[in-house]
């Protein structure tokens, strides 16, 4: 479910390398403790994010929630598609509903994050707590 | 991810089955079904029943008939909202009224303390002897019919009977909180689940889906209707929520008629109002409104989302706000402070939604 080659943040984002630039997203996860999507609030492309900084919303019908840079770098890229169909972020988060592509800063910030399978564990954790 | 719950009045059920927006649009065009069983019934019986109907609540009455129902308010002695609530007269020494489940208790106490005439009306909080489901939408005719020999096609928005659904005595009344055709049961219990199972299967080929708290009050808002503990509470009046439809001064005494009198000829400074948002950015509960300086030179003043929300068959984003009355025409710009940004917005005539006859 959670791609292997991604990294995931506790804050259920993932980011997935090719040399310098780092592609962000929200998980399957994260998707789903929100529902429907209905709008997304992205950068601008030039803006510079930090590591864990807020960098902008995600909105379902009944909340609204921010979502934090996973590393730190130069936005490159957004996805402007989420603009007229947000929706996708629930159909296919993992991929074509990317939110922005990142310069990375320091490439160094990625290995600090979990990898697939603590991710898969951590999500299951959360579960647990869930239906209890 | 930061996420952040919007609070629902209280009420801990289901906020979705499938999704908020595919359970919307179903009770939209098809029809939905919704476990309201947290509502509450309080009876009152007797001689002196509808005396004290008539002293605790805002609309008439007495002008129901046996099977009539109608929207009305629980006020305090400052005309505003201890509650809303629905009255069903059953019998002429006999009423049920269905309020919110969060007020249940405060609604009972509240009438039992203004329950003091000569011979006391018999009180009842019944809650605990109901459960409530409500079918809602186009389709909500066709599939009941299929459960109940009860001639429901002919009863009236507003009217009810008694009769079986699936071989359950019900209450069966022709009313609803979503601004479509519908129904709402009113039985024992123990039958709750061969109610429910019963509908969803009798209309599963219709498109019946179970909704949630999340549907039920996108539906609501997108029908213009009020929200204990948003739109109106113990410090809106009746007026002021823009309820004079359910107030009928000139029926005689009741609670709050004298603050509502006085306030009616001072007259009311902020009012209830709807609004669109003019780009994308949705209005939520409790987000700031300041009115967008105009040539008439308003001055910008203050008040705050009181339910706002994305209307999923609208396709537009809505909310509901106290305004300054001068304000609060169709047409005035405004402005809700969303993040770092003030969001334009427009006051329009409620409801949002009105179903095609």
């Amino acid at each position: 479910m959670y791609p292997s080659d991604y990294r995931y943040t506790k804050e259920h984002e993932w980011v997935h390398v090719e040399g310098h630039t780092g592609t962000v997203g929200i998980t399957s996860y994260a998707q789903h403790e929100l529902g429907d999507v209905v709008f997304v609030e992205l950068p601008k492309v030039g803006t510079k994010l930090e590591a864990g900084a807020s960098f902008g919303t995600v909105e379902s019908v009944k909340a609204v929630s921010d979502i934090y840079a996973p590393v730190s770098g130069e936005v490159t890229e957004v996805n402007s598609s989420l603009k007229d169909a947000p929706e996708i972020l629930n159909t296919d988060p993992h991929g074509q509903a990317w939110l922005i592509k990142v310069k990375l800063a320091n490439p160094a910030e990625v290995s600090k994050l979990m990898d697939a399978a603590a991710y898969e564990a951590y999500v299951a954790e959360k579960e647990k707590d869930h239906s209890a | 991810m930061g996420a952040k719950m919007v609070d629902f009045g209280g009420w801990d059920m289901p906020v979705e089955y499938s999704g908020i927006v595919g359970e919307h649009l179903a009770t939209r065009t098809a029809a939905g079904l919704f476990d309201v069983s947290h509502m509450g019934e309080i009876e009152v019986r007797g001689p002196r029943a509808l005396d004290l109907v008539q002293r605790v609540t805002s609309n008439n009455a007495a002008k129901l008939a046996d099977g009539q129902a109608q929207y009305s308010g629980l006020l305090t002695s400052a005309g505003t909202f201890v509650d809303d609530l629905l009255v069903h007269r059953i019998a002429p020494l006999h009423y049920l009224l269905c309020v919110n489940a969060s007020n249940q208790d405060k609604d009972f106490e509240y009438i039992r303390d203004h329950n003091n005439f000569g011979a006391h009306a018999e009180l009842e909080n019944a809650g605990a002897r109901y459960s409530q489901i409500a079918i809602q939408g186009p389709k909500a005719l066709g599939i009941l019919a299929r459960l109940t020999p009860a001639p429901i096609a002919a009863l009236k928005y507003y009217h009810f009977a008694f009769g079986e659904v699936d071989g359950v005595h019900c209450l069966i009344a022709r009313t609803g909180y979503t601004g479509e055709d519908g129904f709402e049961l009113y039985f024992s219990p123990e039958f709750s689940e061969r109610i429910w199972n019963g509908l969803l299967q009798a209309g599963h080929a219709d498109g019946l889906i179970p909704c949630g708290l999340g549907a039920r009050n996108t539906l609501r808002l997108e029908a213009g209707m009020c929200l204990y503990g948003h739109e109106i509470d113990d410090t809106t009046t009746v007026w002021e929520a823009n309820l004079s439809w359910i107030c009928k001064i000139d029926k005689g005494d009741f609670l709050g008629r004298d603050a509502l009198i006085a306030q009616k000829q001072t007259g009311i400074e902020r009012i209830l109002a709807g609004f669109e948002m003019q780009d994308r950015l949705i209005a939520r509960d409790g987000y700031v409104v300041s009115i967008a300086r105009g040539p008439s030179s308003i001055a910008p003043a203050a008040g705050r989302v009181t339910s706002g929300s994305p209307a999923p068959f609208l396709k537009k984003n809505i909310g509901m706000a106290y305004v300054p009355v001068q304000a609060s025409t169709a047409g005035t710009k405004i402005q809700i402070g969303i993040r770092s940004t003030q969001a334009p917005a427009v006051i329009v005539p409620l409801p949002f939604y009105k179903r095609a006859k």
